[in-house]
């Protein structure tokens, strides 16, 4: 990328980390018809080692690996796009590609507000449900008054 | 004199025809999804992606159901189906404190910050078969309750702070992985834990078993047992910054441990680790305890000659795969071995029996 900023790193980092976790079939939905692009590395899928730290913190190990499909595309416009993704959906990596490449340019606030708020929403939403049920179980302990100490 | 033989490719070939009708079942009875395994058998999915080592709840499903529901045999084709992908790199080290927690229990702190959160747990049921899942009901229905954005910090931070407790410090330094090359001993611990990782469950779960009934004993405590969601983050070079590639369920489970001191170390408390892909409480505690009884040297304390504390012993012993492979190959032809195993017990026989004429 010819001008990356901090601001524009941490932007990019969001939008791709949304389209990563994202469920392929809300990417589809919210964005069913693909623009032209020219495929610079086909989606390929492979994994990624996930490392862990002894005691949560200490140094780190490898625990296991897990699923992972990364596709590169390019726009008529000459944009890259990038897209790495959980799981072995080769159209999920590359609709992600394809999206990345368009958040780069001057669609971007559109295909932010189309594609990436909902996906977010959604994820969010299924995050924010699984934390309710959790805190529902959240243990209030409460101590018996014995007799001699009234 | 060798003689090659073949044949049985027939028979073979019939054998696993039928061993696909009899995968299917009673054809009258409807086939079982993927997805249906996914959602409904999901802690043997789990249990298949941590011993398999590939966090793929769809694959480790359909591993599943090819199986017949032998899960060895199911974690054996995960393993084998691994070997065929390439390897994109390695994540940036999970920060299990920032996990989005669907259960966090402490045994050694009544109040603690984030509080004790059960989540969909086992415990507290009377273990009674419930006759109502017999029959197709309706979906149970979840209480629910407001929830915070905060993230549940780590019981062991707390006692830190008194430094009643060994600190665990962050280092950069590569660990060895032990798909890449030939385990050696002394392996260390990012070795043994990522071998206990994926190692049998039942196994881990007998060795720290011992540890607890006086084989290397190590006077654990669950300090903090927590189940959820934490991003996984990489560095991806063509792009010069790391991004979340997705998202893993864990369990973690750090015991506290007593100690007494030595030479170099006041006393205070230790710690053991266990970590495992997906919901797998059993698994994460007992890898936690072995760990602890793993690190005797370390920390100076005497080697009783517990299997538990046999670094070799255990790693060599716990993958299950390595295990059914020697195990599972006696069964298969040995006809050539057998021969002269057979003619050595005759000439001794011959032997002796001519020794025993001679001395009459």
């Amino acid at each position: 990328m010819p001008d990356q900023t901090e601001e524009s790193i941490a932007k990019r980092k969001s939008w791709m980390s949304t389209l990563a976790k994202g469920k392929s079939a809300s990417i589809g939905k919210l964005f069913p018809d693909l623009p032209v692009y020219e495929v610079i590395r086909a989606p390929e899928t492979g994994t990624v080692m996930v490392r862990g730290r002894t005691g949560g913190t200490g140094a780190s190990f490898n625990l296991g690996e897990m699923t992972v499909t990364r596709c590169a595309v390019r726009l008529p416009d000459g944009t890259t796009g990038h897209g790495y993704v959980q799981g072995r959906d080769g159209e999920h990596a590359t609709r992600a590609a394809i999206i990345d490449a368009l958040m780069q340019g001057v669609d971007a606030e559109r295909v932010a507000a189309e594609v990436i708020a909902p996906l977010e929403a959604e994820f969010e939403a299924s995050r924010q449900s699984r934390a309710e049920k959790a805190a529902a179980t959240k243990v209030d302990f409460f101590t018996m008054v014995r007799g001699e100490d009234q | 004199m060798y003689v090659a033989v073949k044949g049985g490719e027939r028979a073979i070939d019939n054998a696993h025809a039928w061993r696909d009708e009899e995968r299917r079942g009673d054809t009258s009875i409807p086939e079982v999804s993927l997805a249906q395994i996914r959602e409904q058998l999901a802690l043997a999915v789990n249990r298949v992606m941590a011993e398999g080592s590939l966090f793929d709840a769809d694959l480790a499903a359909l591993a599943i159901k090819q199986s017949r529901g032998d899960l060895i045999e199911a974690i054996f084709l995960i393993r084998a189906y691994r070997t065929t992908l390439p390897r994109f790199g390695a994540s940036r080290p999970v920060a299990t404190s920032k996990m989005a927690v669907d259960r966090r229990v402490s045994a050694t702190f009544k109040d603690l910050p984030g509080g004790q959160i059960l989540g969909p747990t086992f415990d507290y049921t009377h273990r009674l078969l419930d006759f109502k899942l017999a029959a197709e009901g309706k979906a149970p229905e979840v209480k629910i309750a407001p929830a915070t954005k905060e993230d549940v910090p780590h019981v062991t931070s707390f006692l830190n702070k008194d430094g009643l407790i060994e600190t665990e410090l962050p280092s950069n330094e590569e660990p060895r992985d032990l798909t890449r090359e030939p385990l050696e001993f002394p392996a260390g611990r990012d070795l043994r834990l990522q071998s206990m990782a994926r190692g049998d469950e039942g196994f881990i779960l007998s060795l720290a078993y011992s540890t607890q009934r006086g084989y290397g004993r190590t006077h654990a405590f669950v300090g903090e047992l927590r189940i959820g969601r934490v991003a996984v983050e990489m560095d991806i070079p063509e792009l010069g910054f790391a991004i979340e590639i997705g998202e893993v369920e864990l369990t973690e489970c750090e015991t506290v441990n007593q100690f007494k001191g030595s030479k170099t170390e006041p006393p205070q408390f230790t710690r053991g680790y266990g970590l495992v892909f997906g919901q797998s409480e059993r698994k994460a505690i007992a890898m936690s305890l072995l760990d602890r009884s793993l690190r005797w040297q370390e920390l100076g304390e005497d080697f009783v000659g517990a299997p538990a504390q046999d670094e070799e012993f255990v790693l060599a012993h716990c993958d299950n795969i390595q295990a059914t492979g020697f195990l599972e190959h006696i069964k298969l032809p040995h006809y050539v071995d057998f021969q002269s195993e057979l003619e050595l017990v005759r000439r001794l026989r011959t032997e002796a029996e001519a020794a025993q004429e001679a001395a009459e």
